[in-house]
């Protein structure tokens, strides 16, 4: 099993307000998954999405990572997760401004344990191959498409083959075109092996998902596999 | 995967990556780095140059206590600052001609003595009057004493010493002044309407206390002194080594408080001095220059190391994003940190550097200026370095707040930042 969430909460307080964004969500990902979160607009995904990538810790519950207890760590060992073990996509992309897409992509692995930086230039380009990039490699973001921008951010999300790709709504900030493409290019990846979790408020977009959770106040409603899947 | 990379290696590397970091960010924000680093320029050029200064006094002094020999020794008659000999009139504590007399029997330290006057007055020679000419009473041992020769004629023989001849000793400036012939040995001048004959010619000595001017000095026996004019003496002394130069003067104390007939816990009537002690004095006067001028350089070190802050918490707050997203990809408090910091420090070192050459312009600047024995200023290396580190640590303390600031930020919270 790759993920387990056990009765996670999440709590947020502002001011004396107890906003309960997550209320006891448990969920199994094996390896390999394809999964899409539905909700309307402050059922918490991004809640649940920011705590499966360790960039956020949750109230009470327990998260399991590959088997390994995550709730308990610090901030360094749980960056070091985020670097080996996840890729991120967001819906606004990320990227640094005045960057090479190359150097974008190269970031993580400037802070990976295991990769010195006579890898970097190489595992970067083969990246950006994967997401069909390869002659954009000396762009910088304000000269890329909003599709390229965000196949950056997959390459860099990618470039340190990580077991997870976690993806915030990614085709939030793209027209209807270039989000099949988007969503092409995740099929694509999930076929190469890559566990992807990915959250949408659009049916159509789901429909690529081989597993559908859909959550209403911080809370999973529902968690069905789907069938007829929309072919690539 | 490669396995992971030893952690010093990694540790290594990542500084590398950060200075990277910190020059691409320097670099792109130029103007704003310069203008930061204007504080830092200015308080180490200004220590550099005052370093340099002083280095050079002390060189151009040190030569010159160093040819005159740091085994010379004056004494003089001086009245104690407080006490019942406060008010003594100066007829009492000035030295008698016979107290010099059994000098060198009672300070076996001594190796020559010269009881000594100087005085100025007017010199003519055939139509050429100069007044204020200084006239200065000694015996042939001053010589010795100060090192300088008869570079022409003779010194004064026993004969003129003992029967007090009026005879003079010049140097080439008197010639000068009194428009006397190039071979004047044997011409005679006038001190104070009387006749001298001059028999020979003193080599000159350029004194870092004389603004860089030879000096137009007449030289008579001191036994003529006393016979003509009734001037009483001070005494320049030479003890034997250096090594016993402070025995002299205490045996000289001791001599001269016996002739003054000086009771046990009286104060002494006259001040005795070393080579040695002025060097001391010297080094305490540059001492306390050097800590009044890094006492300046620390305020603008201060004030110079408070814009850094300013402009890091600027840099912090623009880049926030970018810090979230740095984190988000795995980049540890401790990376981030390290890299804030570096960038602190490098912009402060870059301040240090342009500092020193500003310090090294000043100093050549300096070292042009004539007569004023600075042609000796340089930098020394230890207050290069000590630029360079002062620099370095501003940068580490004043850099440290922002670089946390930035450590610390929640990835999530950053990425939301606008
Ligand atoms: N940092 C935060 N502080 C306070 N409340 C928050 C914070 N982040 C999210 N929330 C609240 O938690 C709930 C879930 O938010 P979120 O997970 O972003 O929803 P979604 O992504 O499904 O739209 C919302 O009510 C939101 O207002
Ligand atoms: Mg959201």
């Amino acid at each position: 099993m790759l993920i387990e969430l056990k009765d996670v909460r999440k709590i947020y307080k502002v001011g004396v307000e107890r906003i309960q964004a997550l209320d006891g969500v448990s969920l199994e990902v094996r390896e390999n998954e394809y999964l899409a979160v539905m909700g309307s607009s402050g059922s918490g995904k991004s809640t649940l999405m920011n705590i499966l990538g360790c960039l956020d810790r949750c109230t009470s519950g327990q998260y399991l990572l590959g088997g390994h207890d995550t709730t308990r760590l610090g901030s360094s060992r749980l960056a070091q997760i985020r670097n080996e073990q996840i890729g991120f996509v967001f819906q606004s992309f990320e990227l640094l401004p005045r960057t090479s897409a190359l150097k974008n992509v190269e970031l993580p692995l400037l802070y990976s344990r295991k990769q010195g930086w006579w890898n970097r230039r190489k595992l970067a380009n083969a990246s950006l191959e994967r997401v069909g990039l390869a002659g954009r490699i000396r762009h910088r973001p304000n000269q890329l498409s909003g599709g390229e921008k965000q196949r950056v951010a997959i390459a860099r999300a990618l470039v340190g083959g990580p077991s997870l790709l976690l993806a915030d709504e990614p085709t939030g900030n793209l027209d209807t075109k270039t989000s099949e493409d988007i969503l092409a290019l995740f099929d694509r990846l999930h076929e190469e092996g890559q566990t992807i979790i990915m959250v949408t408020h659009e049916e159509d977009i789901a429909r690529h998902a081989h597993r559908v959770i859909r959550m209403r106040d911080g809370k999973i409603i529902s968690d069905e596999k789907q069938t007829g899947r929309k072919p690539a | 995967m490669s396995g992971t990379i030893w952690l010093p290696i990694r540790i290594l590397l990542l500084i590398l990556q950060s200075v990277w970091l910190a020059l691409g960010q320097i670099w792109s924000n130029k103007i704003r780095s310069a203008l930061t680093t204007i504080g830092i320029i200015i308080g180490v050029a200004s220590v550099t140059a005052v370093i340099a200064a002083l280095s050079g006094l002390k060189a151009s002094v040190l030569t010159e206590f160093e040819s005159i020999g740091t085994t010379t020794i004056f004494a003089g008659p001086d009245l104690p600052r407080e006490g019942k000999f406060r008010n003594l009139p100066w007829h009492k504590i000035q030295f008698e001609k016979k107290d010099l007399e059994n000098l060198l029997e009672n300070c076996p330290s001594l190796e020559v003595y010269t009881p000594a006057t100087w005085r100025s007055t007017s010199v003519r020679y055939g139509e050429q009057t100069v007044e204020n000419m200084l006239i200065r009473g000694i015996n042939n041992s001053w010589h010795k004493i100060e090192n300088r020769s008869v570079i022409d004629g003779r010194p004064f023989s026993i004969i003129d010493e003992e029967q007090g001849w009026q005879v003079c000793l010049i140097t080439e400036e008197v010639k000068k002044e009194l428009k006397l012939d190039k071979d004047c040995v044997g011409q005679e001048i006038q001190i104070d309407g009387r006749s001298f004959r001059i028999v020979g010619v003193v080599e000159e000595r350029i004194s870092a206390f004389d603004m860089g001017r030879s000096k137009a000095e007449v030289y008579i026996p001191y036994e003529t002194e006393w016979k003509l004019w009734r001037n009483h003496p001070v005494i320049l002394a030479k003890a034997k080594k250096p090594e016993v130069a402070e025995e002299a003067r205490e045996e000289l104390r001791f001599y001269l408080r016996k002739c003054k007939g000086l009771k046990p816990g009286d104060p002494d009537l006259f001040r005795i001095e070393t080579v040695e002690q002025v060097l001391r004095q010297f080094e305490k006067v540059s001492i306390i220059i050097t800590t009044i001028a890094t006492g300046v350089v620390g305020i603008s070190l201060l004030v110079g190391g408070v814009g850094i802050m300013n402009i890091m918490l600027v840099s912090v707050s623009e880049r926030t994003r970018e810090i979230g997203l740095r984190k988000a990809v795995g980049a540890k408090p401790s990376a981030i940190l390290l890299q804030f910091l570096v960038e602190a420090v490098i912009l402060c070192f870059f301040g240090g550097l342009l500092g020193v050459l500003g310090g090294q312009g000043m100093t050549s600047a300096l070292a042009r200026i004539p007569n004023a024995h600075l042609d000796k200023a340089y930098i020394p290396m230890w207050a290069i370095g000590l630029a360079f580190g002062f620099s370095a640590l501003v940068g580490i303390i004043f850099g440290m707040f922002p670089a946390a600031k930035a450590a610390s930020l929640d990835p999530i919270e950053a990425l939301r930042h606008e």
